[in-house]
């Protein structure tokens, strides 16, 4: 199940979170109570050029200090506060969700870590997976997730998200089957820019993260999801294929359709196939992605999860259900359900 | 003699009422089990191997085979085995030859590896309605692409891919040599390997004429005594291997009887007739990483580049590092040959001791690989002792990109498994130059039966695969979380990377 919703204005002019709480919550069959979750794109003008990173603390003492130690030594905190949060009567509050606006050194970077963003995802991965009762879950710039355990609008209300206005929207709904329902758990799953929301599950999750994580990824919020996010980062970011190209490893054609494309063209999908095999994701999914540049969703090779695109003028709607769409904009034209493996790509205008 | 004989391992019996005295048995068995006396057939159960031919082409189901019961006392540590050997021992003072794989009775870690199914939340794929993909490429690969902008602004691949081979499913066939077995045990596989869209190796045995029309198919061996080995050979491969170590016996080289060295396998192994082949333990060439690299760059230049080059080394205790460098050292694949692997002949004790599990070792050079980052620029191809579907599923998501079959390929031809092989009597025709014995094997029915044996392993593959709701053998590759450990120790399951039955 799960119910996933995205969307995009072109023109990056900004839409408040309040339709697409509305949106998700028509989706509540599909959850279970246990995660919803969103993010916003263009939410921190003020803090533009910084990191913002998203941090659930167990406690404000141990963990935060040594998450401060870290971000000391790799550049400067330039603002830090607590994310602001409502209480809930049906939500419990398990972490204290807290953000900063980082900005590395320049001096840090050499060796392995080639860039800023290097610094930033050494430091999620390091904070992650070895700091007891910290989790960074949302490291962007520009951008933020917001996520807890509980229904779309309980989660919603918590963080107040109406308060929010951004030009690229995901959100989702979980009903979990293969992992605890946790604050961690809850999607979206983000790195740096990329930010995930997913339906389905990811068979061949042994496969990529031991993949990912030859590349220093480390899997650590125990669902596959995560592993998601840190595909992308690592193909479409560090590797530099066009976001097309990402989903056609992640979700390649058959063999069959490769044998009968022109020399040139299987040329290329034979070479996708053979180099990123490991990359490729099998399983039922149907999966929305968002960067600074756009979204993009696709499902799985035979579509067994459902993913609906609609379009109205410079907006782009992307979700597992068409009447969701039409709570965010019942003027919506085109609606149409793309093939599998297909990419559905909503970029700003230029 | 002080020592006496050992008793017999078999005992054979005629159910004389069944009997028709037809003789069969007598052409049948190579051995030399029956014979004619007058109008009575004589058995001599000492000569049995239970290789089973006479069982199985009596028309009459009169042969009953049965272990002999022990005539030792029995005792759980000198077992009728260890005082056997200690006696032939005692009589011969040589070293003990033994035939096929690992017979020792240490438990099997595929059987205690359970693969996973799903349910409800994440559809199986019925492979019989939706496609199913197992098309394997064994070579380098790119670590990552490159792309460049055209002047039209288009962008194009940039990267060239290194040849591969395409195989149609990741079961190929192990390299056994001409001379070890037959010229129609090798056609039989070689058909096979053509119609299945696989691969089956040569050993060092050289290309025997007949099997050029297979040559699209063959991947040609270099090893350490070079047989049979010159260019218009290495051209003839779709790939070559360098062999430096086999499952069966780590750290000794090859020997084939000169018996076995008929005029064809002379011709073809370049060698002179009657002589024994030996191959040394090492590559006389070969000293150290830095060597090999050479050997794998020479070969590559000498078929300009053209060809994958495999190395095959066997599973031993420091496996991981020793595939590690040949991932480094230019060769497009690793052959991991694990302590089950079968063999012509081997000395029963390097057999029998030596080595370790194919299953440990895949996982340890997959894990090994992925740290030094050079697991995906490497093919890796495990053998050694694989049965059924299930160790190739297993083997997989273990980390391998394919598998090497052999002694499963020599059942589907017929073999018994009865360890003889050294003694080129195979009564089936297989480990034989004996032209009347070799006859028995017809080609065509051969490869049937291969064909058959790999068609069946990859259907069965395919409904495992879609059992887990996997559609692509990419998916399944180093796949562990598909599979569970079920009574094993914490130890074995932190080298293989896997979680208990249950977890
Ligand atoms: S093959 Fe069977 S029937 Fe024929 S002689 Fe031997 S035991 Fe008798
Ligand atoms: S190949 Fe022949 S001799 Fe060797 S084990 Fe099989 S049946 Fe026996």
């Amino acid at each position: 199940m799960c119910g996933i919703i995205g969307f995009i204005d072109k023109t990056k002019s900004p839409m408040d979170g309040s339709k697409i709480k509305a949106a998700l919550s028509l989706m509540n069959e599909r959850g279970s109570g246990d995660g919803a979750g969103y993010v916003a794109y263009g939410i921190y003008p003020d803090y533009a050029d910084c990191y913002a990173l998203h941090v659930f603390f167990d406690n404000m003492v141990e963990p935060k200090t040594k998450v401060d130690e870290i971000l000391h030594r790799w550049g400067t905190v330039v603002h830090q506060e607590e994310i602001p949060t409502v209480e809930q009567p049906g939500l419990k509050r398990v972490h204290t969700p807290w953000r900063y606006f980082f900005k590395p050194f320049d001096d840090m970077i050499g060796g392995k870590v080639g860039s800023e963003k290097d610094i930033i995802k050494h430091i999620v991965m390091e904070v992650n997976a070895s700091i007891d009762g910290a989790l960074v879950f949302s490291s962007g710039k520009n951008m933020g997730v917001f996520k807890a355990s509980g229904w779309p609008e309980e989660v919603a209300d918590f963080y107040r998200i109406e308060d929010y206005e951004g030009y690229i929207w995901l959100a989702h709904n979980r009903y979990p089957t293969n992992s605890p329902g946790w604050w961690g758990g809850a999607h979206p799953f983000n790195l740096l820019d990329w930010s995930v929301v997913h339906n389905g599950e990811i068979t061949s999750y042994g496969t990529n993260q031991r993949y990912v994580e030859g590349y220093g990824y480390k899997c650590t919020l125990l669902t596959d999801t995560e592993v998601v996010a840190y595909l992308f980062d690592l193909l479409g970011r560090q590797h530099e294929l066009p976001t097309k190209t990402v989903v056609k490893a992640l979700a390649p054609p058959f063999w069959d359709e490769i044998d009968r494309m022109p020399p040139a063209e299987e040329e290329l999908h034979r070479a996708i196939r053979l180099t990123y095999g490991s990359a490729l994701m099998n399983g039922p999914f149907a999966i929305v992605v968002a960067s600074n540049e756009g979204i993009v969703g696709f499902t799985d090779r035979i579509k067994l999860r459902p993913l609906v695109v609609g379009e109205n003028g410079d907006k782009l709607y992307i979700s597992s259900e068409e009447s969701a769409i039409r709570v965010l904009d019942p003027e919506v034209k085109n609606i149409r359900t793309p093939r599998a493996g297909e990419p559905i790509i909503g970029r700003f205008n230029a | 003699m002080s020592l006496g004989s050992i008793p017999p391992k078999y005992k054979v019996t005629i159910d004389r009422e069944q009997c028709m005295d037809c003789g069969r048995c007598i052409e049948n068995c190579s051995y030399g089990t029956f014979r004619r006396e007058g109008d009575k057939i004589l058995i001599q159960s000492r000569k049995c191997t239970g290789c089973l031919r006479c069982v199985s082409m009596c028309p009459r189901d009169a042969i009953s085979l049965t272990e002999n019961p022990v005539d030792y006392r029995s005792h759980p540590l000198w077992t009728r085995e260890a005082r056997e050997d200690i006696i032939k021992q005692a009589r011969s003072g040589k070293i003990i030859l033994a035939g096929m794989g690992n017979a020792s009775n240490l438990p099997s870690i595929f059987d205690r590896l359970l693969l996973d199914a799903c349910q409800v939340t994440n559809p199986s794929i019925d492979p019989l309605r939706e496609p199913m993909e197992l098309r394997t490429y064994i070579g380098k690969k790119p670590s990552k692409l490159e792309f460049k902008k055209t002047e039209a602004g288009d962008v194009e691949l940039a990267t060239k891919l290194a040849p591969n081979l395409k195989l149609e499913t990741p079961i190929m066939i192990g390299h056994m040599s001409y001379g070890a077995i037959s010229l129609n045990a090798h056609l039989s596989m070689a058909k096979a390997a053509k119609e299945t869209g696989t691969f089956m190796g040569t050993g060092e045995g050289g290309l025997h004429r007949e099997l050029y029309p297979y040559q699209g198919n063959m991947i040609v061996q270099v090893a350490s005594g070079r047989f049979g080995v010159n260019v218009d050979y290495l051209e003839r491969g779709a790939a070559i291997e360098i062999k430096i170590g086999q499952g069966a016996k780590p750290g000794i080289g090859g020997h084939l009887p000169g018996e076995k060295v008929s005029a064809e396998v002379s011709r073809t192994r370049m060698i002179p007739l009657g002589s024994d082949a030996i191959s040394p333990a090492p590559h006389h060439d070969i000293y150290s990483i830095e060597d090999l690299v050479q050997l794998v760059r020479s070969l590559k230049e000498a078929t300009e580049w053209k060809k994958p080059v495999f190395v095959k080394i066997a599973a031993v205790h420091n496996v991981a590092a020793i595939a590690a460098g040949i991932a480094r050292s230019s060769a497009d694949a690793v052959v991991i040959d694990g302590s089950r692997g079968g063999t012509g002949a081997a000395p029963k004790v390097f057999r029998d001791h030596v080595g370790i599990p194919i299953e440990g070792a895949i996982a340890s050079v997959d894990q090994k690989l992925r740290e030094q980052g050079t697991r995906n620029e490497v093919s890796v191809i495990a053998s050694g002792g694989i049965r059924n579907s299930a160790d190739l599923a297993k083997s997989i998501a273990l980390g391998a990109d394919a598998v090497y079959i052999g002694t499963a390929a020599l059942i589907s031809m017929g073999c018994r498994v009865c360890g003889n092989c050294y003694r080129g009597l195979c009564p089936w025709g297989i480990a034989t130059q004996r032209q009347d014995l070799v006859d028995r094997l017809d080609p065509e029915q051969g490869a049937r039966q291969v064909s058959n044996l790999i068609h069946a392993w990859t259907l069965e593959l395919s409904e495992l695969m879609g059992a887990a709701g996997i559609n692509s053998i990419e998916s399944m590759r180093g796949n562990r979380d598909r599979l569970r450990g079920y009574m094993l120790d914490e130890g074995i399951l932190e080298v293989l990377d896997v979680k208990n039955a249950g977890a």
